[in-house]
């Protein structure tokens, strides 16, 4: 067999699946950030050009699976699945650019952790030869997810420090069987189980999915029978600075050491320090961006030779909210490396 | 119909959860909106004010000022500079009935996209809703025990 099951959550591939291309793109706001020179294309305008901001979500969405597309050099009528996600209702945008782009079509959902998701669900297929190139494709845009979510944009609703601001960033990698012309490979998945401690608040994100990054990553780590330091950078999608913080604390108590060191959290990386984003950036975008841009650069110039990207993701529905539901969380593990 | 109870974290968790997360500061939302609410307030007083001065009855003075509030709530809205200092201000700007023209306004905005009549239409009350119907409901009740107990 080409997989190496680990565990009940992980598996590792024996002829790890290689990044081929990948392109990534965002608003501006984005781009200004600490790390806007690892963006394909930046849109200076929340519309993209475009009437509505569903829209503008779906342009950036194809700019970033084209980007892929032209720097893998291969034609889209060659990649057999496209895994693609957004945080829209029914994934309009993906099915959208699904319809654009013509490639066989499966929808994710896993809230800000569906870029991990797509990335497991089209290394797992190039790396069965169930599909000779897959597409794994995810975005956010700030307003859509307002919209979706919480409140009207203009709304003026006071929000609490502990929120966070959803970035507009969308990530394509186009993944192709081992051996190709590449530097970068997807070598192992770690699935995440949902976990809820029953926190009720939406402007809370951190606390809803730091206990399913501490899940996650303690599953990771033992069932590949690894330490923390086996890894040069441990990426958490959107913890922010407050579930960071509970992640740290959490992992510390299930004896999960090192963490600290080598943590970084998308989110505040793409976003940096700035009181106007509260607890830092949020949304698919986020470990879409900072894990196929930021992250994937590293490995590539071999700055780096490992990387978890652990996107974390609240399984928020306002409609279940307001029945008074608590929010579940959820986070995907996939391993980075260097060939 | 009851409506079920909030689930809550166990305590250990909740313990962790509040150690980290930064607080509100309730203090300086307090006194922001106080102040930003006060301001407010004066200002759209003393424009009444002049208005009275040019002989204009106080009824009608009062219905200007109030349309005017609401007008420029909505344009602010619009220009994308209510939010911010919404951010900054909170109660301040909400409980005037600058945060009604708001919700308003916002809501139409956001769903203008959809057309203007199922769109805009149907979602201009979605947050402004509660407060007509339960204001409403209110009203009439007190007006009517009122009459009854003016009738004993």
């Amino acid at each position: 067999m080409e997989i190496l099951k680990l565990g009940r959550q992980s598996w590792r591939y024996v002829h790890p699946p290689q990044i081929c291309g990948q392109g990534i793109c965002g608003g501006r706001t984005e781009g200004q950030g600490p790390l806007g020179k690892s963006f394909d294309h930046i849109y200076t305008d929340l519309y993209a050009g475009e009437s509505t901001f569903e829209k503008a979500e779906q342009k950036m969405q194809m700019k970033a699976a084209e980007t892929a597309l032209t720097k893998a050099g291969v034609a889209r009528e060659q990649v057999d699945l496209l895994c693609a996600g957004d945080l829209l209702n029914q994934n309009t945008p993906s099915a959208f650019s699904a319809r654009a782009l013509g490639i066989p079509f499966f929808g994710m959902y896993t809230a800000c952790a569906t870029i991990c998701q797509a990335l497991a669900a089209a290394s797992l297929a190039v790396a069965c030869g169930a599909a000779g190139y897959a597409l794994a494709l995810a975005g956010s845009h700030t307003c859509t997810a307002e919209k979706q979510f919480r409140y009207p944009n203009e709304y003026g609703a006071q929000k609490p420090p502990s929120s966070q601001y959803t970035v507009c960033a969308a990530g394509a990698a186009l993944l192709g069987p081992a051996g190709t012309k590449s530097r970068v490979c997807i070598s192992g998945v770690t699935v995440g189980r949902v976990i809820d401690l029953s926190v009720c608040d939406p402007f809370n994100m951190g606390a809803v999915m730091a206990p399913a990054f501490a899940d996650t990553l303690a599953a990771h780590l033992r069932e590949n029978q690894r330490q923390a330091g086996d890894y040069d950078l441990i990426l958490s999608g959107d913890l922010g600075k407050a579930g960071q913080a509970i992640a740290l604390e959490l992992l510390e108590g299930n004896g999960v050491t090192d963490v600290a060191e080598r943590f970084g959290d998308c989110g505040q990386m793409l976003l940096g320090e700035n009181k106007k984003f509260f607890c830092g950036g949020s949304g698919i975008g986020c470990a879409a961006a900072v894990g196929l841009g930021h992250a994937y650069d590293l490995l590539r110039q071999g700055k780096m030779q490992r990387i978890l990207l652990c996107a974390t993701g609240a399984l928020l529905s306002p409609c279940a909210n307001q029945q008074r539901e608590s929010i579940p969380g959820i986070c995907h593990g996939i391993v980075m490396e260097r060939v | 119909m009851k409506r079920k109870a909030k689930p809550q974290p166990p305590p250990w968790y909740a313990a962790i959860v509040k150690k980290h997360t930064p607080p509100r500061p309730l203090a300086a939302h307090c006194l922001a909106a106080f102040a930003g609410g006060g301001l407010l307030c004066a200002l759209a007083q003393s424009a009444q004010y002049l208005l009275i001065l040019r002989h204009i009855p106080e009824q009608t003075a009062s219905t200007i000022v109030v349309l005017a509030t609401v007008a420029l709530a909505a344009l602010f809205t619009g220009l994308n500079i209510y939010d911010a200092a919404a951010q900054r201000l909170g109660a301040g700007l909400a409980v005037p009935i600058t945060g009604f023209a708001n919700s308003l306004a916002a809501a139409m905005l956001e769903h203008k996209n959809e057309g203007y009549v199922l769109g805009s239409g149907c979602n201009s009350f979605k947050l402004a809703g509660a407060v007509v119907v339960f204001g409403l409901v209110s009203a009439l009740t007190l007006s009517l025990a009122a009459l009854l107990l003016g009738l004993l």
